[in-house]
Formats: structure tokens, C-alpha cells, sequence
């Protein structure tokens, strides 16, 4: 297996960058914490704080991963999914008879997708969870005998493991593509969608506190913001843009790219909302110091990733 | 830290989380506590065990059942990577009080992990405290009583299930018990086992043994 980042060494210069993103950020955390009089100011600048220092975490564990090579990187994907599956089977309700399927799902379909990618077995790793999983695990609970709220609870167990593990393990996947006069670059790609997803949903943030007036779907989610979806996203854009040199696009490719990104990114955020609210909870887990669980984290890039990777597949890869 | 012992939390946490959460009190780390929980699930013991930190960890004795965890691999498991106290539930040896070796544990400065119900149950409260709290209390007035709640475990592991699904599951540490002078055996019971559904906010009637409302209506 190749490593990462001793194939690419554009990589050190982008967590180098990433590192003084976040040296910069923490520096505004500290001048806001020290000006901070009202209470709620107090609170607003503490979670920022905390979601900063979770970034430093996040981006270090990339790191390493990216530099520790293939295997690594898989299997850190593969650890996010069993936390963001673990967080939505928790919020959701299940018996008995789900035990076993349940079990499976944990212990053989989330490892089995990301050795799909290990061992560059595009075609099952395509249909994997489709077909295999989304027809042997409801078989496998019906055996159990248990009937109520069957097609309940069948459907919320594979629309988990689709989100989860399925559209989440697309972003590693981009590892396997062949795209012609990028061999053995493909981390790089790994990284651009993650930077601009997640500098997406920072951007928001950032433009919804400083400009957020209109709500976009309150009951959903009340921080999503026309005004922090647009200056974000165009942010958010503009960074992909700039940053074509890492991809095989042109820059107006790379710029098209972003925002598909940005808009996908969008969606599943305020989709993901909507499942967790119809779940009676506000945050998917506490694992994540200030943003919640690894779900909160992860929701745009469970959107974005599949479709992405299927752009980037269409029209740059070897089928 | 053993090697074995940082194996079972790492284990602990990617099944369950186990994340420690404090109510009301700091997890100081100088403080002989008796640690005593609802108990629904074989992984209860990790999961509190897990949630300390290290510091008070390795001071942390689980309380275990000899009958269950006295043989085998599972002996290994809980003498050498938890260091428990094995206390006979079924009396094997009449002449001596079962108590004895949690006190002997208490004596030498550690602090316990114990299920006051006596066995795992299956609902959202638990079931009537057993005497061994009370008299433990008494004996050691220095020492903290700290309620401990545990939600989801009985979806991991419920009784008689060998099949582990990963749950993520909170431990909620509360402030410690207050003691009062002359109270009754049974009123200090039942202010222990109020003190747990507190902290869980659970009530009598609440079917699942689950805090966060997730089991089927």
C-alpha cells in the first residue's frame, strides 16, 4: 500500500495550511473569550472554543491517517461510520428481533464495505448494501417472528445503514478511481472534498452568526440561514475554486465541483436534521466536544460523498 | 495502565461509548467512593468502570458475583483486568459474612462498584435496594456514596442475550448521598434507589430501562 502523503507531498503543505487556519482561529476564540460580557456571549464563544479544539483533533487524526497510508485511512472511515451508525441505531427504536440484523450490520457490513475499497472491488462495493444487506437483513429479522412495526423498523435500520455506512464510505472510495494523468493522487481528491464540505459548513456558521436573518426551515433546524447558506456556500466555492491545483479539474470545474459540493453538503445537514428531530433529539451523541456526535459532524458529508464521487467517476475516471 | 486493562476500556468504548457525564459534583480525584448503579446488563461494571478516569480507575474495585464471574475466562477478566471483589451471592461459606471482602477492599482505600439491586433487571427502574448499602454506609462514614445512572445497556446486552449490539451509552455520576443521622434502614434504601432515578430521570412506571425515551411505544 503507498503512502499518502510521501506520494503527494502537496499534502503537507495543506495540513500545514489547515494548521494555520485553525492557529488563526484559535487566536480569535481567545481575543472573543477574553471580550465576552453577556452570558449568552459567554456560552456562544465557549462552544466555539470547543469546536475549534475538536477541529484540531479531527484534522490531527486525518493527518495521520492520510500519512500512515491506504489502510489506515480506510480504516479510520470505517471507524467514523461505526460511530455515526451506533449514534442513529441508538436514537432510533428497536426489539428484540432486530438484534441479530443489527448485529450484522455492525459487525460484518461496515467492515466488509471498507475492505470492498481496500481490495478495489468497485462492483460489489457498489452494490453491497443495495442489494445484499437492504434484502438478506429484513429476511434475517423476519425469521425472528416479530411482527410489529416490521416495515418501521426495517425501513429505519437501512436508511441508517445507507447514510451511514453506505453514502459515508463513497468519500474513501475516491481512493480506488483511475482517472488518467492522476495515478496515485487520489488522496488528494479525499482531501479537497473534505476541506470544502466541512470549510462549507464552517463558513455557514460563521456567515448565519454574523448575517443570519432569514430562517430557512426553523422547525428543522433553526441555525440554517439564506443569508449563512449563500455567503457560505459562495465562501465555501471560492475556497474550491482556489484550489483546482490539488484536482483534475480546471478551475471553473473546480469551482462547479465546490458548490455541487456545498449545495449536497447543505441537504444533508438539513435532512439529517429532520430524522434526528423526528427522533426527539437535538444532537445525534456527545462524542464530539462542541459539535455533538460523530453524525453532527459527518451529516453533509454523508450527502456530498456519493455524489461527488459519481461526478468525478463520470466524467474523469476509467470506467 | 495493564495492558489488559487498557485493551477492555478501548473495547468498552468502541461497543458502548460509555461517555462519564457529572451532575452536581466534580470527578475529584482524591475521593473514596462507594459507586452504586441500576444494573441491567453484564457490561454495566465495564461500562462505569470505563467512564472513570484513570486516575480513579485504577483505585476502582468492581463488586462481582463469584458464582458467575469466579470461573474461567471471565475470572480472568474481572480479578486481573478490573481487580474485583468476588462476594458470595449464594453464601457457599455460611461461617463468613459475604460483606467481608468489601470491607477489607474499603479498608485498604479503594473505592467500589456495586449493584445494590443484587441482579440485572429489566425496567427503567430499578428494583428494591438489598441491605448491603445500608450497613456499608454505616461502617465507613468517611466514604462518598455516589448514585450512578446507566441508560441503553439493556440494548447492548439485555439478560440472557450473548449477541452485543454497539449503543452508545451515558454514565451519569450524581452528588454524592447525604447522610442522616439515625435514619431508618429501609427510608436510607429508598432514598438510594430515588437518588439513581433522579439522576436518570426515570419513574416507577417507565416500562424500558432507557433514559432517552428511544424504546418502542
Amino acid at each position: 500500500m503507498p503512502e499518502l502523503i510521501g506520494q503527494n507531498p502537496e499534502l503537507w503543505v495543506l495540513f500545514g495550511g489547515l494548521a494555520a487556519l485553525l492557529a488563526i482561529a484559535s487566536g480569535i476564540g481567545w481575543g472573543l473569550s477574553r471580550r465576552a460580557s453577556t452570558p449568552a456571549a459567554v456560552d456562544t464563544i465557549r462552544n466555539l472554543v470547543e469546536r475549534i479544539n475538536a477541529w484540531w483533533v479531527m484534522v490531527a487524526v486525518l493527518a495521520v491517517a492520510f500519512l500512515l497510508g491506504r489502510t489506515l485511512t480506510l480504516l479510520v472511515f470505517g471507524l467514523m461510520a461505526w460511530f455515526a451508525l451506533r449514534e442513529f441505531v441508538t436514537l432510533t427504536p428497536t426489539r428484540d428481533g432486530d438484534r441479530l440484523p443489527l448485529s450484522l450490520a455492525f459487525f460484518v457490513i461496515v467492515p466488509a464495505q471498507f475492505f470492498l475499497i481496500g481490495v478495489e472491488r468497485y462492483g460489489m462495493f457498489a452494490i453491497f448494501v443495495p442489494v445484499y444487506a437492504f434484502l438478506l437483513l429484513p429476511a434475517i429479522a423476519a425469521l425472528r417472528g416479530d411482527v410489529q412495526d416490521f416495515l418501521a423498523r426495517t425501513a429505519k435500520l437501512q436508511w441508517g445503514l445507507m447514510i451511514t455506512v453506505y453514502c459515508l464510505s463513497h468519500a474513501p472510495a475516491l481512493l480506488l478511481l483511475q482517472i488518467p494523468g492522476f495515478t496515485g493522487r487520489n488522496a488528494l481528491l479525499l482531501f479537497y472534498l473534505l476541506f470544502v464540505v466541512q470549510i462549507s459548513d464552517v463558513m455557514q456558521y460563521v456567515f448565519g452568526k454574523l448575517f443570519g436573518r432569514t430562517r430557512i426551515a426553523p422547525v428543522v433546524s433553526p441555525s440554517k440561514t439564506v443569508e449563512g447558506f449563500v455567503g457560505g456556500g459562495l465562501a465555501a466555492t471560492a475556497f474550491g475554486a482556489a484550489m483546482w491545483w490539488i484536482t483534475p479539474f480546471t478551475p471553473a470545474v473546480a469551482a462547479a465541483m465546490a458548490a455541487a459540493i456545498v449545495v449536497m453538503g447543505f441537504l444533508g445537514g438539513l435532512t439529517l436534521s429532520a430524522v434526528k428531530r423526528s427522533l426527539g433529539a437535538k444532537d445525534w451523541g456527545v462524542m464530539i466536544e462542541g459539535h455533538g456526535g460523530m453524525l453532527d459532524r459527518l451529516d453533509s458529508v454523508c450527502f456530498a460523498a456519493p455524489v461527488f464521487f459519481h461526478l468525478v467517476r463520470y466524467f474523469y475516471a476509467l470506467p | 495502565m495493564r495492558p489488559s486493562s487498557a485493551l477492555l476500556v478501548g473495547v468498552v468504548k468502541l461497543l458502548v461509548g460509555a461517555y462519564g457525564r457529572w451532575f452536581g459534583i466534580h470527578p475529584r480525584t482524591d475521593a473514596q467512593r462507594i459507586y452504586f448503579a441500576n444494573h441491567t446488563s453484564h457490561i454495566d461494571t465495564l461500562a462505569i468502570w470505563a467512564a472513570l478516569p484513570y486516575t480513579l480507575r485504577r483505585r476502582t474495585r468492581p463488586v462481582a458475583a463469584r458464582d458467575y464471574w469466579g470461573r474461567g475466562l471471565r475470572r480472568y477478566l474481572a480479578t486481573r483486568a478490573l481487580g474485583a471483589v468476588l462476594i458470595d451471592r449464594a453464601r457457599e461459606q455460611a461461617t463468613m459474612d459475604p460483606l467481608e471482602p468489601l470491607r477489607a477492599a474499603l479498608r485498604a482505600g479503594d473505592s467500589l462498584i456495586l449493584f445494590p439491586e443484587g441482579t440485572r433487571g429489566t425496567r427503567a427502574a430499578p428494583a428494591r435496594f438489598r441491605g448491603g448499602l445500608h450497613r456499608l454506609a454505616l461502617e465507613f462514614p468517611a466514604v462518598e456514596l455516589l448514585p450512578v445512572y446507566l441508560d441503553n445497556l439493556h440494548r447492548a446486552l439485555p439478560k440472557g442475550s450473548l449477541l452485543p449490539v454497539p449503543m452508545v451509552c451515558t454514565v451519569r455520576f450524581g452528588a454524592p448521598l447525604a447522610r442522616i443521622d439515625g435514619e431508618p434502614r429501609n427510608a436510607f434504601l429508598a432514598r438510594a434507589r430515588a437518588a439513581v432515578m433522579t439522576l436518570g430521570g426515570v419513574t416507577e412506571t417507565d416500562q424500558a430501562a432507557d433514559a432517552t425515551g428511544a424504546e418502542h411505544a
